[in-house]
This record gives C-alpha cells, structure tokens and sequence, in this order.
C-alpha cells in the first residue's frame, strides 16, 4: 500500500515540480484527445444529420405510406375520397397510430402581386411536420389548433414569400387562394436550392373545405403516411392493405415502408477516416511524449541514481517513472475530453449541417470514455521506454553523471 | 557488522585490458565504529564505499553483512537493505534539484514502510531540526550555503536511521572550517543513533576522527598509524591539506564510543549549540 501511495506520490512531485516540460510536453496529447474525442462525437453528430437529412426525404423510421389509385380508369369520385378518408381515420384509432398525416400534391392558383400563378401545394396534416422533419426559419408549422381557423393556413417557401413581395412574417401577410379565399402564411421554410419556385403546404382538412381540388392537377387521393414502430411494421402492412382495399373496393391500395430506402446512415469509410485522422493524431502527441519523456529521464540519471541509493528497487523506479507518463495522460486527457466538449458544444450547427440539427445528440460518453483510454493507453506505452531507461542506469555511474 | 574478505573488484577497460581496483581488502566494521579510508584519487576509495553500500557488487572475494553473505541476496534484497540500513553523504551533497529542504529529506522516507513512510514528513522535520535546519523547512537547497546543504544531506542520509552512514569526501567541497563543523555534526549524530560511520576523504583532520584509518594504495588497504606515518602522507596528499591545519590532522585519533562518546573537537562547539549560519561562512540568499 504504501508502496504504491508512495509512486503515485512521487510521480505527481515530478509533475509538479517540472510543470512547465509536462505542460509543454503534454499538449500534444491533450490536442490528439481532443481529437479523438472530437472526431467520435463529431461522427455521432454527422451520423445524426444524415439521419434527419433522410428523415426529411423519405420520413422516419420506420413510415408507411400508403397509396391507393384506380388501375382501370380515370379519377376517383367523392364517394370513394370520402369511403377512403373514413377508413384511414378507422384504421388510425384501430392500430392506436399516433403519428399519421395525409398527403396530397396538387396544384393551386394564388393571387400575387404580379398576377395569380398557380404553384404546387401539399396538403398534409400537423403530424407531417414531425414524421418528415419539416424546418421552417421564421414563424411556425401547423398545430392542430389551426385546422379549426376561419380561414386557410399556409407555410411556404422563402420563393413564395419573395414572389409576395414580402420581407417577413412580421406583418402577418395573407395571400388569396383560388377566386375569393384568404389564406394566412404562419411559416416560412428555407430555400433548398438557388432558383426554387414557389410551393406551399395547407392543411388537408382545410383545403377541401375552402377549395375544390381539381383531380387532374395531382393525386387524385392523398398518400397515407404513417410513422409505427419498427417491430410493427410487417403485420400493420398486410392489415392496412386489407383493410384499405376492403373499404374502397375496385381500387389498388399497396403498403411501402422507407426501411430499405437508406440514405440515412453514415458512410462506414467515412467513419473510419475520420476514428483514422484522431487515431493518427494521438499517436504523434504519443510520440511526442516518448521523446520528451526519454530526453527528461536522461536528464534525471543521477537523480534516479541518488533514488536508488535511497532504496528505491528496480520495480519502483519502473513504476516510478511509467506513472508519471499515466498520470500526466490522464490529466491531459482530460484536459482533451473538456476541450473537446467544450469545442462541440459551441459548434455553429446551422453551418455545419445547413439548417441544424433538430435532435442534436449529447455529447456520447463514449467518445469521452474512448478519449480517455486512448490517452492511458498512450501514457504507459510513452513511459514504458524511458522507465526501461531508467532501470537500466547502473547506480554507480548514475549518481556521479 | 561488515566483514569484507579479500574482495577484488576488476574492471574490463574499451581495450580489453582488465583495471584491477581493489586488491584482496580485508575490512571490518563494528557497530557504531567510525572508520576513515584515504588515498589518493584513482585508488578506488569510492568503488570500495559503493561495494560497501551494496550499490556494487565484488569481482571476487566475500562480503558478509551481518554475517550473511551479501552475494546470496538478490538484487530486490539487497536495495531493500540499502534503504534500510546505510545512508550516503556525498561530496557534491546530491541533494534533489527542484525540491525543497523537507522534501529532500522525506525522500528516502517514500521508500520506506509502515509508520515510517507514513509519518514521513515529522520524521523528516524533526531530523532536521536535530541538525540545525529545523527553520529552512521550506527552503530551497540551492539557495543555501554549501555546509547547510551538506547537512541537508547528513538529514537525509541519517531520517531512516541507518546502521552504517557511508560519508565519501563529506568535507570536499566544503572550507576547511565549515568542514569541521559538519564532521562535528556528522559524528555527533552517528555516535547519538549508534551508527556505524565509514569516511572516505583527502583530509587527514577529518580521517583523524576516525577509530581506525586506513589507506588505500593501489587497491590495496592497509592500516594507516597517523602519529608515526603522518609526514609521509602529507607528502602524498599536497592540496588537501592546508598548512595551517597540519598539526591538528597529524594529531592521534580520538577514542570513540559509540552512543556516549565526547565530541572529537572538543574546542568545536556540538552544532545543537551554535546556529549553522555562523560556522558555514554566511548563507547564500
């Protein structure tokens, strides 16, 4: 016991008394850890905005989407909208699915400033927002409060807002739908790419009651989207078909689910590069460290020598000097894993993922953990060679060097 | 309690030629004995301390430390017993570099078990309280005088309460009146804790204190009678001895007895008495 208290007491002595070569000598490692555990948490961010990029696409895993359309001939009459909307409600209170949202492209006229153009419109419901990671940069998405309005909600594109000829939300700006419609713009989505044209969602409830959809200018009926979880999937996919099918008969319903679409998960090679850029990274602060410790046992000879004479065994004097690399590691690694979190938590978001995440992941204690090991591990393999330096010094020669 | 038996220590040189140190030395110490070792420079004084000191091991002969003979201990055991049972002055005092004058001290104490190690850091107070330090606790070594160093280094060498204190050259690098202080201290503290005191120097004042003196001549000890071989040693010896000091180094040796033993300068004040600064000529700082 003794014995042990006794290394580790020595070591952080030696720590102490030659702060400024172990702080010198120890940045390195604290960078190459703030590295490692950088990149980890880095990569479990990146893994995160990959997932909500294709969450954003293709919805979140795992979502249906059913789909139902004549296969004989032209369009579906209200009957069978009405059959069809009934039997969607049915099979959501059925199967206690929470997160459901109809949708419908179609094409709508709006009255601008330089005329009435007619824009692509998707008529969701407030649930659409969270299956499909929906952003918007100013105002809101739709709640369900809104489908009670006296009038027609919209969020639009930044295209659509600027073709208003209007700069923000700030004035609550409305924009006519159809001949005599007022609709409200409560949220404005960000541009995804240079040149977009205007686009717009409207609740699905309110669109059919304050505008007659033309089935010619789009789905003729809305695609069912519906976010379950994973191990439900299969059998609520033949119980939807068959429900679907049995309430709208004549008509073609079938089930997809976005499982193997993929898109969402981080490139393995691109995983490795980046564990690889951290890894390579401790190992030079490593070697960084072996060097300096070698140049100090070196210049600690005759003190190891004098040590010696004191009593100190081969072992102790091994452990001696192997500890002192452990234990300034360990601080400098954690000196590395604080920079690290630190460095993340500040990370401008919105401009590394374009938009920001919205689930931003906490800071993994794995990537601590793995820093923290990574910089142990780096400390006795640095103290291994000046400690096997520092047993082989022959007393005699040591304490007159 | 030392006992060396025709020990010879060889050296292979880079030209293959063998370096034959010490020749057939026959010693032995008693405990609490002081013995003096001189000679020359290159004659193997310190080969001859560190094989004493178990920091060397023999070529050839037997070394029987308290009758058991050191070359059955392994190297594990024999440093345990270094630690335990010999302390080392040095000339150049060796003292620790960056560490205070208390830390110093409490290193050998880091080695140490049990109640030592864990009150380690009384144990180092109260022996250099004992030599005079106890109020440059927290003083850097390096920034006092060269006899204040040296008795840091009596402290260290004496806080685990060795049976045999190894002192080579402990006067060197010290003026001749500063030496005698610390010899003064060196052997009172020896006599006090019972300790065997080995000495290896150039001067003969300080190997004057000694019980026997021996002198070591190409690797070879022989017994050395200062009152009859005196004129001719000082002859061997031109620059350690200074002329002023002359008749006192050739004086006989003081009896001593270990634990109750007279001061061997009885003109020199013990160092209990008199405060360091004023024998060691002033301090540093």
């Amino acid at each position: 016991m003794s014995g042990f208290v006794g290394a580790v007491l020595e070591a952080w002595d030696e720590l102490r008394i030659h702060k400024v070569r172990v702080l010198l000598s120890l940045i390195g490692v604290a960078v190459a850890v703030t590295a490692i555990t950088g990149v980890t948490a880095a990569v479990a961010m990146l893994k995160q905005g990959f997932a909500e990029q294709a969450d954003r696409y293709n919805g979140r895993p795992v979502t249906l989407m059913v789909n139902a359309y004549s296969s004989t001939g032209p369009a579906t009459s209200a009957a069978q909208t009405a059959t069809y909307d009934a039997a969607y409600q049915q099979a959501l209170a059925r199967y206690s699915i929470t997160w459901a949202s109809r949708t419908q492209q179609t094409m709508a006229p709006f009255r601008f400033p330089q005329g009435t153009q007619t824009v692509p419109i998707n008529a969701v419901d407030p649930a659409y927002g969270a299956i499909y990671r929906t952003r918007v940069i100013e105002g809101r998405w739709f709640t369900p409060e809104d489908e009670k309005a006296f009038a027609p909600v919209l969020v639009v594109n930044q295209a659509f807002l600027t073709q208003l000829g209007v700069a923000d939300l700030r004035s609550h700006p409305t924009v006519q739908l159809g001949d005599a419609v007022t609709a409200t713009i409560i949220g404005v989505q960000p541009e995804q790419w240079s040149g977009e044209s205007p686009t717009a969602f409207v609740l699905y409830d309110q669109l059919t009651h304050w505008y007659q959809v033309d089935p010619t200018m789009g789905q003729a009926l809305p695609t069912l989207a519906m976010w379950v979880p994973t191990d439900q999937v299969d059998g609520l996919s033949s119980h939807l078909v068959r429900d679907m099918k049995a309430a709208v008969p004549g008509l073609q319903v079938d089930v997809q689910d976005n499982r193997t679409w993929g898109g969402g998960e981080l490139d393995s090679a691109t995983k490795w590069i980046g564990l690889g850029v951290g890894g390579f990274a401790l190992l030079l602060g490593g070697l960084g460290l072996v060097n300096i410790s070698l140049t100090t046992v070196r210049y600690r000879i005759r003190e190891i020598g004098i040590r010696r004479s004191f009593g100190a065994t081969s072992g102790r004097v091994f452990f001696g000097v192997m500890m002192e690399s452990v234990v300034a590691t360990v601080v400098a690694g954690l000196a590395g894993v604080v920079l690290a979190v630190v460095l993340l938590k500040n990370l401008p978001i919105d401009r590394v993922f374009g938009g920001g995440l919205q689930d931003i992941p906490p800071f993994p204690v794995s990537a601590a953990l793995v820093g923290m090991a990574a910089a142990t591990g780096v400390g006795a393999l640095a103290g291994i060679i000046p400690a096997l330096v520092a047993v082989r010094v022959k007393v005699i020669d040591a304490i007159r060097y | 309690m030392i006992d060396l038996r025709a020990i010879t220590r060889t050296v292979r040189l880079p030209d293959d030629r063998m370096l034959h140190i010490l020749r057939g030395v026959d010693l032995t110490v008693a405990t609490g004995e002081h013995v003096a070792v001189v000679g020359r420079s290159g004659t193997g004084k310190s080969t001859l301390l560190n094989l004493l000191g178990l920091l060397d091991a023999p070529t050839d002969g037997e070394y029987l430390l308290e009758g058991v003979p050191v070359s059955r201990l392994s190297n594990r055991a024999r440093t345990l017993r270094r630690g335990a049972d010999f302390g080392f002055v040095f000339q150049q005092f060796n003292l620790l570099p960056g560490r205070t004058v208390l830390e110093n001290v409490v290193a050998p104490l880091m080695y140490a078990k049990g109640r030592e190690f864990w009150r380690r850091r009384t144990l180092a107070a109260q022996m250099l309280d004992r030599v005079g330090l106890g109020d440059r606790l927290d003083a850097m070594p390096e920034r006092l005088s060269g006899g204040e160093q040296q008795r840091i280094a009596i402290a260290r060498a004496l806080v685990r309460g060795p049976r045999v204190i190894l002192a080579d050259e402990p006067t060197g690098a010290l003026d001749v009146q500063t030496g005698q202080v610390v010899m003064d201290l060196l052997d009172s503290v020896a006599a006090e804790t019972g300790a065997a005191l080995v000495t290896i120097t150039h001067d003969l004042s300080v190997a004057a204190r000694a019980q026997r003196v021996y002198r070591l001549a190409d690797g070879v000890l022989v017994p050395l009678d200062l009152g009859t071989a005196g004129a001719e040693w000082v002859g061997d010896v031109p620059t350690a001895v200074g002329a002023a000091a002359r008749p006192r180094e050739l004086a006989p040796p003081v009896p001593r007895e270990p634990a109750h033993r007279e001061p061997a300068e009885p003109a020199a004040p013990a160092p209990d008495q008199q405060p360091a600064a004023r024998h060691d000529g002033g301090e540093r700082r």
